[in-house]
């Protein structure tokens, strides 16, 4: 039903593609993150709360459907619906169901709670396409509320020091999810990059209970922000950007954190394990709960688990990428 | 263990010296002297050795998750680290509550009765004893076990963080962790013993250290009330010996004893209870070899007896501190060089001993439980291994001023002033040792490379690299981040931001239009730099604004102040 074309994962009998890599006719998106939401298309449909994080990415003016949770809807020879995918906001499996049998289309996922998304939703099907991103298992998530613990705990004693507390996150669903969280043990605002603003507002818009926030970026000259939390993307890490953040103590909030030789080669101060992906656990229960007889592994460690479900008497193959190399929204 | 756990995840956890000195001191307040005294055994990076190989640690593993072998191959591919991968596939085994142990207990009652036991009841006990451990001290367990435990800290953090909960001066604390001693409660409180105990007989005194002159050298009145010696560009040290035992300590408060085995021969026909003040130096043929060959010295913990015969050392000695066991450094500084000159001499009359009672053993890689490490080759030294530093005469400053540009053809820096009627002091006191050093060697070189600083000065780009001219290139010379005021850095900063041609990663090569005086104490010539030439201590001296980068020097005009 579904075939690898050079912009990625393509139905025919629909004739569409999933989230893909160039601009197509018709784009089915899976969630709002850059290597799964590329600009161009023609037409786009999402799940009915990606829409605004989809709308932030591309402008007002690209034509976007949207389709609640669970609602199917026909395109050409298939039915189509999305269903809760528990990534980010608005993140969706797509399930497809055809003349030849019934597909689900994972995108990213992961099984852990998440104040911002609604929990992933296990829909059965016979073709399984799931992401593999810590497709290993020596990738196994704590409890969140260890994490959050660990993160409260790293502020504080940075604030008793007078230092500024910089946590380096993803720019859509992490840097949410943590100002979430915090919001359960704290009420404390915290300070975050300028570029995560609009993200943060549109998750505001959506409902989502977070810290209060104030832009960094805006303060006047000379603010101080010692004894602060400063949220930014990784990617103002080493910028001049930095300086107005003073002594400060950094850390990552990342599934990467996971391994100390990855912690270590980074030189954060702290690296905290917390993802919006799957853990392995997650993914051997996902498979199972699909009740799919073959599963199909994208992204990250496919390899690992597509042999490792052989094994167990699936019937496993992986799915090609554009995007190798770091997971992105982790 | 759990304490044991949570200090190692707080010094691995932070690069930062002093949160780690923190952490270490907290737990040494705290622990029960038999563990703290394990602790320092690891700190230090004193080993177990190995008990158990990686293949059984690997089949164990597989055999309690189910995984197969491909997949923790798989899984090692990304981790790096046998122990770690273990413990983190392990975590699948979530830990079931067990009592807490003591990491003594956990060392001697456990691991090391792993030794030569059969394999099926040593994978019993680890898979029992993993079971009751969370994946941090699982993974410590592991690291033990294999004899790979590393945490990193050097010597010197664990001595200050021991010196800090005991209150006691850290030179105590690093004599006392000298030599061979075996970890235990007792031996413990002996390091943290107020009470003075025969291993301070290794302590060195207190460094008295030179200012560098400012004002014009007739200010400083006569000639002949100093005492003048060539300023020598090698280790500050003091060798002391007390109790039949030789221990060199360098200034930053290191035992460099055993990298220097030359020196503790020649020096065991001191007296009893002398402690001298000098500079240790790579010497040959009568003249300093360059800082680089002393480096490899200091570098090399094996086969130093080979190297030895390279790159000689000599102690060059300019004070006595501690003649005959009487704390000498109140005698006025004549006295103390008479009595200095009257030692070496009586040690080069007498019968030649060499390496007798000569050695402390204070190996590095002490190895507890293996076979014990060979006694250390007799080195080769030569009577002048111990050797006092000549004086200079000078009638008048203008002369001795004229003698002073002897100084790079002799391989120093220029002159150290000594009152002759002064004391030895503590720290830095101005006023009765001055240094008169030689103006720095200069060359104006293009800036070409610019990237981060470290610490504070991570989002600056600070620190440069500088080429000089060679065949219409411009040949890196010298790396430099020191001499810039803050004002300069941030415009620097924005002006390379803006003119940078290519980045490798952190390095930014930047439009070759900045050119600077830089200053720097010694040139060598070195195989490892792509120009030919190293330098030591390049600092920019000047941002020359008013040169354009074809004014610049070259390499042929550096060449020339080779030696």
């Amino acid at each position: 039903m579904l075939t690898e074309t050079p912009a990625g994962l393509f139905c025919a009998a629909g004739g569409f593609h999933i989230d893909p890599w160039g601009p197509v006719d018709r784009a089915l998106i899976t969630h709002a993150h850059g290597d799964h939401a590329r600009g161009g298309s023609r037409a786009y449909l999402c799940a009915e709360s990606s829409k605004r994080l989809l709308e932030r990415r591309f402008g007002s003016e690209t034509p976007i459907e949207s389709l609640p949770y669970g609602e199917s809807a026909a395109i050409g020879g298939v039915r189509v619906s999305f269903h809760p995918a528990g990534h980010i906001l608005g993140s969706a499996q797509i399930r497809i169901e055809g003349a030849d049998g019934t597909w689900v289309v994972t995108g990213d996922y992961k099984r852990a709670a998440d104040p911002t998304c609604d929990p992933f939703e296990p829909v059965e099907c016979d073709t399984f396409v799931t992401e593999s991103t810590f497709g290993l298992p020596i990738y196994r998530w704590d409890p969140v509320r260890h994490v959050v613990d660990e993160i409260l705990e790293w502020w504080e004693g940075n604030r008793a020091d007078g230092r500024t507390s910089v946590l380096f996150c993803y720019t859509i669903g992490k840097v949410q999810r943590l100002l979430a969280e915090l919001a359960r043990v704290t009420d404390r605002r915290a300070f975050v990059h300028g570029m995560m603003l609009s993200m943060i507002d549109a998750y505001r818009e959506s409902g989502v209970a977070m810290l209060p926030v104030e832009s960094a970026t805006e303060q006047p000259r000379g603010t101080k922000f010692a004894g602060e939390l400063v949220l930014a993307p990784l990617s103002a890490r080493g910028t001049p950007w930095m300086r107005r953040l003073g002594d400060h103590s950094d850390a990552f909030a990342s599934g990467l954190m996971r391994v100390r030789g990855v912690r270590r080669q980074r030189a954060f101060d702290r690296g905290f394990v917390l993802s919006d992906h799957a853990d392995w656990p997650a993914l051997l229960q996902s498979v199972t709960e699909s009740g799919a007889g073959r599963v199909l592994a994208t992204h990250g460690h496919s390899e690992p688990l597509a042999r490792h479900l052989r094994n167990q008497g699936f019937e496993a193959g992986v799915i090609r990428t554009a995007w190798e190399g770091e997971p992105t929204g982790d | 263990m759990t304490r044991f756990a949570l200090l190692y995840d707080a010094i691995d956890r932070t690069t930062s010296t002093n949160a780690k000195v923190a952490a270490m001191a907290g737990y040494f307040r705290v622990a029960p002297a038999a563990d703290a005294a394990w602790a320092v055994f690891f700190l230090t990076g004193r080993r177990l050795k190995r008990l158990l190989p990686y293949a059984s640690i690997n089949d164990w593993t597989l055999a309690a998750t189910g995984i197969e072998q491909w997949l923790l191959e798989e899984c090692y591919s990304v981790v790096g680290d046998g122990a770690e991968t273990a413990a983190l596939v392990l975590d699948q085994l979530p830990p079931s509550p067990s009592e807490d142990l003591p990491l003594q207990q956990w060392v001697e009652d456990r691991i090391v009765t792993l030794r030569g036991m059969d394999p099926a009841r040593q994978q019993h006990l680890m898979t029992t004893w993993w079971r009751g451990l969370d994946r941090l001290q699982r993974f410590l367990l592991l690291k033990l076990v294999t004899g790979e435990f590393r945490v990193g800290v050097s010597q010197t953090l664990v001595v200050r963080a021991l010196a800090k909960a005991a209150d006691l001066p850290p030179t105590t604390i690093a004599a006392r962790l000298m030599g061979e001693w075996t970890p235990s409660a007792d031996w413990y409180a002996s390091v943290l013993s107020p009470e003075r105990t025969d291993d301070d007989r290794s302590r060195p005194y207190p460094f008295f250290l030179a200012s560098p002159i400012e004002d014009p050298i007739e200010t400083l009145g006569d000639p002949n009330d100093w005492l003048i010696e060539w300023k020598w560009d090698g280790i500050r040290a003091q060798l002391v010996k007390r109790a039949g035992a030789i221990h060199l300590w360098s200034r930053g408060e290191e035992l460099i004893t055993h990298r220097f085995p030359e020196i503790v021969a020649a020096a065991a026909r001191l007296p009893e209870g002398t402690v001298l003040d000098g500079e240790v130096l790579a010497f040959r043929d009568e003249r300093p070899m360059p800082f680089s060959a002393l480096q490899q010295r200091i570098g090399r913990q094996k086969q130093v007896a080979q190297l030895a015969r390279t790159v000689p050392a000599v102690f060059m000695t300019y004070d006595i501190l501690e003649d005959r066991g009487e704390d000498v450094r109140a005698l006025p500084q004549t006295e103390r060089r008479r009595r200095l000159e009257e030692r070496l001499e009586e040690g080069r009359l007498e019968p030649d001993t060499p390496g007798a009672s000569g050695f402390s053993r204070t190996d590095d890689d002490v190895d507890l439980f293996g076979p014990k490490a060979q006694a250390l080759e007799t080195p080769e030294y030569a009577p002048t291994t111990l050797r006092a530093s000549p004086l200079v005469a000078a009638a008048s400053w203008n002369e001795l001023a004229a003698r002073r540009e002897e100084s790079r053809g002799r391989g120093v820096e220029g002159f150290m002033l000594k009152r002759r009627t002064s004391t030895y002091g503590v720290g830095r006191k101005r006023g009765d040792w001055w240094k008169w050093k030689i103006d720095p060697f200069t060359v104006d070189a293009v800036l070409i490379y610019a990237q981060p600083g470290s610490g504070r000065r991570a989002s600056l780009l600070t620190d440069y690299t500088f080429g000089v001219w060679h065949e219409g290139e411009l040949v890196p010379i010298a790396k430099a981040y020191s001499g810039l005021s803050n004002e300069e850095i941030a415009e620097m900063d924005r002006w390379i931001r803006r003119h940078t041609r290519e980045r490798f990663g952190p390095v930014r090569h930047v439009e070759p239009v900045h050119v600077f005086e830089l200053g720097f104490e010694a040139i060598a010539r070195s195989s490892r730099h792509r120009s030919g030439i190293a330098v030591r201590f390049p600092r920019m001296l000047r941002w020359r604004k008013d040169k354009k980068p074809e004014e610049a020097d070259t390499l042929e005009g550096v060449q020339k102040l080779l030696p």
